[in-house]
């Protein structure tokens, strides 16, 4: 899938239309405050119970889209890698649960049963390197794939997605939604 | 003089130590899991939260048999609060309220990071005589760890201000994620400098995120170049070489941006702290650019243990604070608030 030809503009077309409603949508951003642009975007059409499952390897932007959400969702506290502690919670217009399975290669009885509260509940759950989510949990979430392309551009593939999501994507494929100058960050 | 048990489970050693006002360390025991994770190349929290169980027992008992102290001998139970996983925290810190609620003790609990600051001033207390260093007060500390990278300003016991933090990943976490680019395995902060032993620093010119204005820092664009230096080259990369390149670069920036502090903010020691402390490059580094006299912490205790616990409660308790048997872990505890001028700038 990454190396499908990228033909012009930002938004690569949707591959797989089935009952007329695409299944995958890609963007390309350029440059990190873009990613994060891509990710305040979303964040005002995620709703409590969603989940968003983030693929791709290191340095592909997945924490730099959080941060994007996480300042969408109003959240006012500095977003890092929760690599370490597995799991981070912020409080915005939703909470954001923020979780980084990169350290937990095999899942186990009692971190599944820590981790699956997150999981549909009252906020946004996002999963950095959800390789041990088991399917169960996995069912109904979003798949968001990040891919390096250059330098400081990324390819973003959103499968199974929601149409409200998936029509974030398309606007901002298309140039539609607004390019907001940097803040924080 | 006081003399106090500690107990640190905040990831992945079960730690317990008995220190004498703050500094005289005479019993120190850590039962270490990294065999255990090696295994899964990473950590599983639910397996750490077991062995955290199996571990605290003995590594109690075993601390206060090397102090040769009884129950009766100690004035005050401190346990990690917080950062760190919730479900590790959770025993080291409920049997510190349990143990310190049976002998009806003064209890504190501790914030692991300011623990790595206290690190710096520990010294054996069969030395006792010999007077180490004390804390010089305002005092610079650069946290390097594998969940953390922060600049702290402080003031005195209890009076801390963060000046900086990563923006992205943590030191010890582009060590880690970095040496598993290079497949040399976990934990990679000792992988990386040994592999860089062998290599050439100036090899390859990798990215310093200065982040300029801020004493912040940002390690994730490094580690995303070291990907992409290595990825196009197969199996033909000059690991040393790469490992060194990598090392100079976290190494660099760092010491720069706690230097500099040191300097601006007018301190009258440099200290660092962290399992990254016990890298060669940059305790070379900062010593060699601090305009203040530097403290480095031994080896053993850079990395996570009771000790620096015990130290860090003590300087707590003569500043006045005491805990109560409510104080519940806090896995994303920061170090310190912010600064407020500096986050105004941000």
């Amino acid at each position: 899938m990454q190396d499908a030809p990228w033909v012009g503009g930002s938004l690569f077309g949707l591959e797989g239309a089935k009952d007329g409603m695409p299944e995958r949508v890609r963007v390309e951003t350029h440059g990190e405050e873009e990613t994060r642009q891509l990710g305040a975007h979303l964040s005002a059409a995620v709703r409590a119970g969603d989940v968003l499952l983030l693929l791709g390897h290191f340095g592909a932007g997945k924490t730099t889209l959080v941060q994007g959400i996480a300042r969408g969702l109003g959240v006012d506290q500095p977003v890092t890698s929760p690599s370490f502690v597995i799991a981070s919670e912020y409080q915005g217009r939703i909470p954001l649960y923020h979780i980084d399975l990169y350290r937990v290669e095999q899942m186990d009885e009692v971190t599944l049963e820590a981790i699956a509260e997150y999981f549909g509940g009252d906020g946004l759950c996002v999963v950095e390197w959800p390789g041990s989510v088991p399917d169960e949990l996995a069912h109904g979430a979003v798949r968001l794939e990040l891919a390096i392309m250059g330098e400081e551009d990324r390819g973003l593939t959103l499968e199974g997605a929601l149409p409200r999501l998936q029509a974030v994507f398309e606007r901002f494929g298309a140039g539609r939604l607004a390019q907001t100058g940097r803040h924080g960050g | 003089m006081m003399r106090m048990l500690a107990i640190e489970s905040s990831c992945d050693e079960t730690a317990a130590a008995i220190v004498r006002a703050g500094r005289w360390v005479e019993g120190n025991v850590v039962a270490s899991q990294i065999a255990l994770h090696a295994t899964y190349g990473g950590v599983v929290p639910e397996i750490a939260s077991r062995a955290h169980v199996q571990a605290l027992v003995p590594v109690v008992r075993q601390a206060m048999e090397q102090a040769e102290v009884g129950w009766d001998d100690i004035d005050l139970v401190a346990g990690t609060k917080g950062p760190g996983l919730a479900g590790s925290l959770l025993i080291g810190l409920n049997a510190a309220k349990a143990i310190a609620y049976a002998r009806d003790l003064p209890f504190l609990g501790v914030n692991h990071l300011e623990g790595h600051i206290y690190a710096n001033w520990l010294a054996e207390a069969s030395e006792e005589g010999i007077a180490p260093p004390a804390p010089e007060f305002p005092l610079l500390c650069l946290i390097v760890s594998g969940g953390h990278s922060d600049l702290v300003l402080m003031r005195g016991h209890g009076d801390l201000v963060r000046l900086g933090r990563t923006r992205d990943d943590a030191a010890g976490e582009a060590f880690d994620k970095v040496a598993r680019i290079l497949g040399l395995g976990f934990p990679g902060g000792p992988a990386i400098q040994k592999a860089a032993e062998r290599g050439d620093p100036s090899r390859f010119p990798l990215p310093r995120a200065w982040l300029p204005g801020t004493y912040d820092f940002s390690f994730s664009g490094l580690k995303t170049a070291v990907l992409r230096l290595v990825e196009p080259l197969g199996k033909d990369v000059p690991v040393a070489d790469v490992a060194a390149s990598f090392q100079e670069s976290v190494a660099d920036v760092l010491s720069a941006k706690a230097t500099r502090a040191a300097a601006a903010f007018g301190v009258h020691q440099l200290a660092i702290a962290g399992g990254v402390a016990a890298n060669s490059a940059l305790r070379q580094m900062v010593v060699e650019r601090s305009p203040v006299s530097v403290r480095l912490p031994a080896l053993k205790y850079c990395t996570d243990n009771a000790a620096m616990i015990a130290s860090a409660a003590f300087g707590r308790y003569i500043a006045g604070a005491r805990s109560d048997f409510a104080t519940d872990v806090s896995p994303n505890l920061p170090v310190a608030p912010a600064d407020r001028a500096l986050e105004a700038r941000r």
